[in-house]
C-alpha cells in the first residue's frame, strides 16, 4: 500500500447500528437502575478519581449505552469503588454494582 | 421517498435566471482540474443554443480560493470583484455567469454584504477607483453555469444523442448529485432547488433520461474545503470525507457521480484513486471506480460530443464504463493523443484500479 | 336589559370562558369558525399528565353549554368594529353579532413540520408529527404504526419548529416534551418490542407529575433519552431513516437507523388570531403570540377596554391552565361589564 504523507482518518461518529450492544444488555439486566441515568454529572464531579485522571464515570456509562466499548477495560480499572458517585447519585443509580458487572461483562466477553 | 414533498420544496426555490447576453467569468482551478468543461460550456451556448456570450481576457482570479484559505482579506476580494463587475459594465453587460461554484459564493456574499452595509460598497468603489480608474455597475443577475444549462435542459434534451439510459437494459442511469457547498448552504434561496434537497443537476439527470439517487451521506461535504486540500498533512481530513460519500453511495450501485463544483468533482475523482492505492479499496464495478462528471461533460456526452474533446481523458476514475452504458462510441486509441494527432504518452496505471477498460 | 360578550374561538379557553360567563348571568356569543366545538382538544388521544381520555375534558366543558350561550359554528369573520362602548362583529355570512365586550380565544397552530426541510417531513415515507401519532391512536388504527417492520426502532424528536431561529420561533413550547414522553410511553405499551429514543435539548418537564412520567418511561418502560438535537435526517433504501445527532453527554457524532421518526411539533401563534388582532390593534409580543395588559398582574385584559385574552393566544399552555385562565377571563370580563 502506497503512503502520499497523509492518512485516511478513521471516523468518530458512533455508529449505533455497527455497534454491539450484547455488553450493554448483560449490565443493563444486572443492574437496571443504570436506565435512570440523567445525565446531571453529580456522579463524575465527586469521584475522586476523576480529579486527577481522565476518567470520567458518567461518560464511561453513557458510551456502553451505546455500544461503545473502546477503551473501557483500561479506564474501567481507575475506579476504587469508593461508592461516593452511588452516595451522590439523585436517581439512586446503583453505581458500585453497575461497575462490578461492568468488570463480569468484561471478563466474559473476553474484551 | 415522496417526490411531490420534494416538488415542493422545489417550487419555493427558484431564482431568476438571465435569458441570453451573459458576461462569462472562469475559474482559475477549473481551467487545471477539467479543462474541457469551460470550453463545453461555451460550445453549447453559443453553437447549440446560439447564445451571446462575452469573455474579457483581463479578467483575473475572483480570490475566492485565496479569501477561504484565509491569505485574502475581505476588503482585497470586495475590490477583485468590484473589477470584475466594471469589466462586465465596460463591455455593455449585465448578466454575470460564473464558472465557479466559489466565485458564486463571493460574488453573492459581496453583493449581499453590500446590501447590507452599503457603506463597504462605497469604500470598495473608491479602492477600484484609486486602484484602476474604474466604475462599475452591480449586474442584474448573477446566475452559476450551471443555471444556465439548467435553464436550456430541455432544449439539450430535445437536441440529444444519447441519453442517461443503459442501452443493453433500457433502464435509467443510476446518478449520485453532488452540489458545491458555497452553491446553497450560504444562501438556500440563491439556488436552484435550495440547500436541502437541491434541484439543479436533478433537474438535468431526470430530463436527460436518468435516475437520481438518495443516499445517506448525500449533504456531507466532498471534503475539498480549501485549508484541508492545501495543506499536505491536512489531506487526511479531506480524504476522509469523500471516503464517507463513497462508502455511504457504494449500496446505491451508481453508474455516476454528477457535480457542478470546480472541487467535488477533482476530489471525488482523485481520492478514488488515491484510496485504492493507500487501502486496496476502490467503488463501482469491476474495480473501475465510479466516474465522476461534471454537469458540461454530461451535457456534451449528451449532444453527442467527442468524450476526448470533452476532456474525459484527464479524470483518473475511467469514464469509458460509463459511455459503455450510454452506448456512446469512442476510439480508445485517441484517448491520449493532442488534437493534432500527436501522441502524448499513456499515463501509468494504477495498482488496484482498473483504469484502462481493456488491457493494453 | 342584560350585558353581553362576545367570544371567539370555542376550542377548551372559549368553551370555558362561555360556560362562567353564562353562570354568572352574561348573555354569551360564542363563534367558532369550525363546524364543532373543541379546538385541538379534539384531535388527542389520552391527555397528559395521567392520560386519561381527552372525550372526558369535552364532555365536561360541552355540559357548560347551557341557556345563555349562542353557538356561531362555521362562522368566519369579516369585521369587528368599536364603536363607543360595543363591538360588532361582521360574520362572512352577513350576520351582524353585537357585544359590550369581547374575549379573543382562538388559540394556537401547530408547526408546520415541513419548514424544517432537513428533516424531511413530507419527503421521507416514515416520518410523522406528534398530531398525526394522536390520530392514529385516535382512529384506533394503532396496530398499523410499524405493521410489519422488524426491527421497530423509533426515534421522537423534541423542539421541532420550537427554540430554533432557523423556524423563526425562539420560544419554547413547553408540552412538547412531555406529549413526547407520554406518546413514547403510549407506544412501547403496544409494541414492547420497540426501541424508542428521544432525542432532546432539555427535559422540560415543568409542571406536576411530568418529571415522574419522565422517571416513569425511564425505569418501568426502558426509554432512552439521548441528549442532541437532530440535525438532519436522510432515507435509507429501505425506507428506513438514518438520523444524525450529537451525543452531547459523551461529545460524539452520532449516527442511527429509526424505522419512524416523530417529530414533537410546537405551537405557533395563529394568523387568526393575528388577523385579529390587526384588526382590533391588539398588541403581540415579539414571540407573536398576544400581550396582555401586564404579565404578572393584569393577565387577562388587554390595553383596549372590553377586549379580554383567554388561553393559548396568549403562548403554549396545556388544557389545566388553559381552563384556569379562561376562568379568570371570565371574572374579569364579568367585573368589567358591572
Ligand atoms: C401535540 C399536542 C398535544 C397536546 N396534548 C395535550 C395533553 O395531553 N394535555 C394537555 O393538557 N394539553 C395538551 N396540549 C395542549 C392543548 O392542545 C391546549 O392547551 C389547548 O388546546 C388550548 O386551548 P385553546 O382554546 O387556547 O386553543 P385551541 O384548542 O387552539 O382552540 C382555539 C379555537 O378557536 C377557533 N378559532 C381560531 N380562529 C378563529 C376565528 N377567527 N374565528 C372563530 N374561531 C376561531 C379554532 O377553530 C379552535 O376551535 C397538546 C398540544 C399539542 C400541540
Ligand atoms: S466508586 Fe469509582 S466511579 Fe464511583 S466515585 Fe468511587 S472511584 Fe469514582
Ligand atoms: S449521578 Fe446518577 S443520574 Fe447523575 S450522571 Fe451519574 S449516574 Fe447519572
Ligand atoms: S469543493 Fe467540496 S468543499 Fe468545496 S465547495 Fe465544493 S463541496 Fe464544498
Ligand atoms: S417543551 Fe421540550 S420539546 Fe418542546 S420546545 Fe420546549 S424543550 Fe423543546
Ligand atoms: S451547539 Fe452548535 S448548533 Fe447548537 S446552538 Fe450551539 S453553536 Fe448552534
Amino acid at each position: 500500500m502506497k503512503s502520499f504523507g497523509y492518512n485516511i482518518t478513521e471516523d468518530r461518529q458512533i455508529d449505533f447500528d455497527a455497534n454491539d450492544r450484547n455488553v450493554t444488555v448483560f449490565i443493563n439486566e444486572i443492574e437496571p437502575s443504570i436506565l435512570l441515568c440523567m445525565g446531571c454529572g453529580s456522579c463524575t464531579a465527586t469521584c475522586t478519581t476523576g480529579h486527577f485522571t481522565d476518567f470520567n464515570i458518567r461518560k464511561i456509562h453513557t458510551l456502553i449505552q451505546r455500544g461503545e466499548l473502546k477503551h473501557l477495560k483500561k479506564e474501567i480499572m481507575k475506579c476504587m469503588l469508593c461508592g461516593k458517585c452511588q452516595l451522590v447519585c439523585p436517581r439512586g443509580v446503583n453505581l458500585r454494582n453497575l461497575i462490578l458487572s461492568i468488570h463480569t461483562a468484561l471478563e466474559k466477553s473476553g474484551l | 421517498m415522496k417526490i411531490e414533498g420534494k416538488q415542493n420544496i422545489w417550487k419555493e426555490y427558484q431564482k431568476e435566471i438571465a435569458e441570453d447576453h451573459f458576461f462569462y467569468v472562469r475559474s482559475c482551478v477549473r481551467q487545471n482540474f477539467f479543462p474541457g468543461s469551460e470550453k463545453t460550456f461555451l460550445r453549447i451556448l453559443q453553437y447549440e443554443l446560439k447564445k451571446d456570450l462575452f469573455e474579457n481576457p483581463s479578467h483575473t482570479t475572483c480570490s475566492g480560493i485565496g479569501y477561504h484559505t484565509d491569505i485574502i482579506p475581505f476588503e482585497t476580494s470586495m475590490t477583485m470583484v468590484a473589477r470584475q463587475f466594471a469589466l462586465m459594465t465596460e463591455a455593455g453587460y449585465e448578466n454575470l455567469v460564473t464558472s465557479c461554484i466559489t466565485s458564486f459564493g463571493l460574488y453573492s456574499e459581496v453583493l449581499e454584504t453590500w446590501h447590507h452595509f452599503p457603506e463597504l460598497e462605497e469604500k470598495t468603489r473608491q479602492f477600484l477607483r484609486k486602484a484602476t480608474g474604474r466604475e462599475f455597475k452591480k449586474p442584474a443577475n448573477v446566475s452559476h453555469a450551471s443555471d444556465i444549462i439548467f435553464k436550456f435542459r430541455k432544449e439539450i434534451a430535445e437536441k440529444s444523442k444519447y441519453s442517461l439510459v443503459n442501452k443493453d437494459t433500457g433502464k435509467p442511469l443510476r446518478v449520485v448529485e453532488h452540489i458545491g457547498c458555497h452553491y446553497s448552504k450560504m444562501f438556500p434561496s440563491k439556488g436552484i432547488g435550495g440547500a436541502e434537497y437541491p434541484y439543479v443537476l436533478v433537474g438535468m439527470i431526470e430530463d436527460w433520461g436518468g435516475e437520481v439517487i438518495d443516499y445517506p451521506e448525500r449533504r456531507h461535504c466532498c471534503g475539498f474545503g480549501f485549508r484541508q486540500y492545501l495543506v499536505q498533512a491536512n489531506r487526511g481530513f479531506s480524504i476522509s470525507c469523500s471516503k464517507k460519500k463513497f462508502d455511504s453511495m457504494e449500496p446505491y450501485k451508481p453508474d455516476m457521480i454528477l457535480t457542478n463544483c470546480p472541487g467535488c468533482p477533482m476530489f471525488l475523482d482523485r481520492w478514488q484513486y488515491a484510496i485504492s492505492e493507500m487501502e486496496g479499496k476502490t467503488y463501482g464495478e469491476n474495480n473501475q471506480g465510479i466516474p465522476v462528471l461534471t454537469y458540461e461533460e454530461l451535457a456534451g456526452l449528451v449532444l453527442g460530443y467527442n468524450p476526448w474533446d470533452l476532456g474525459l481523458q484527464v479524470h483518473q476514475v475511467p469514464a469509458e464504463p460509463l459511455l459503455d452504458k450510454m452506448g456512446i462510441p469512442y476510439d480508445p486509441e485517441m484517448k491520449f493523443r493532442g488534437a493534432d494527432g500527436q501522441d502524448l504518452g499513456k499515463p501509468e496505471a494504477p495498482t488496484t484500479l482498473k483504469f484502462y477498460a481493456k488491457e493494453v | 336589559m342584560s350585558k353581553t360578550a362576545i367570544i371567539i374561538g370555542g376550542g377548551t379557553a372559549g368553551m370555558e370562558t362561555a360556560s362562567q360567563l353564562a353562570r354568572l348571568g352574561v348573555e354569551v356569543d360564542l363563534i367558532e369558525k369550525q363546524p364543532h366545538l373543541g379546538g385541538h382538544l379534539k384531535n388527542w388521544d389520552r391527555l397528559f399528565p395521567n392520560r386519561r381520555n381527552s372525550d372526558e375534558v369535552f364532555d365536561y366543558l360541552e355540559k357548560g353549554m347551557n341557556d345563555g350561550i349562542s353557538l356561531h359554528l362555521n362562522a368566519e369573520i369579516s369585521n369587528i368594529r368599536k364603536s363607543e362602548e360595543k363591538f360588532t362583529i361582521a360574520l362572512q355570512d352577513g350576520k351582524e353579532l353585537q357585544s359590550d365586550a369581547l374575549v379573543i380565544a382562538t388559540g394556537y397552530e401547530v408547526f408546520d413540520a415541513r419548514k424544517k426541510e432537513e428533516y424531511g417531513y413530507g419527503i421521507y415515507d416514515n416520518v410523522i408529527t406528534s398530531v398525526e401519532l394522536e390520530e392514529f391512536f385516535r382512529s384506533n388504527k394503532q396496530k398499523n404504526l410499524l405493521e410489519g417492520v422488524a426491527s421497530k426502532r423509533i426515534g421522537i424528536i423534541h423542539c421541532v419548529g420550537s427554540r430554533d431561529e432557523k423556524a423563526g420561533n425562539l420560544y419554547c413550547s413547553k408540552l412538547c416534551c412531555v406529549t413526547g414522553v407520554k406518546q413514547a410511553i403510549e407506544i412501547k405499551e403496544l409494541m414492547p418490542d420497540a426501541e424508542i429514543f428521544c432525542f432532546y435539548m432539555d427535559l422540560r418537564m415543568f409542571d406536576r407529575h411530568f418529571e415522574e412520567m419522565y422517571y416513569e418511561a425511564q425505569e418501568k418502560w426502558g426509554i432512552q433519552f439521548i441528549r442532541g438535537r437532530l440535525s438532519e435526517a436522510s432515507e435509507n433504501t429501505d425506507h428506513t431513516l438514518l438520523v444524525k445527532v450529537e451525543d452531547t453527554l459523551t461529545g460524539l457524532p452520532l449516527k442511527m437507523k429509526v424505522d419512524l421518526l416523530i417529530l414533537l411539533v410546537g405551537f405557533v401563534p395563529s394568523p387568526e388570531t393575528r388577523r385579529l388582532a390587526a384588526m382590533l390593534g391588539l398588541k403581540e409580543g415579539d414571540d407573536r403570540f398576544l400581550c396582555p395588559a401586564d404579565e404578572h398582574t393584569i393577565t387577562n385584559s388587554t390595553e383596549i377596554p372590553g377586549v379580554f385574552l383567554a388561553g393559548t393566544v396568549k403562548g403554549p399552555a396545556g388544557i389545566a391552565n388553559t381552563i384556569t385562565d379562561a376562568r379568570a377571563t371570565a371574572i374579569q370580563v364579568a367585573d368589567y361589564l358591572k
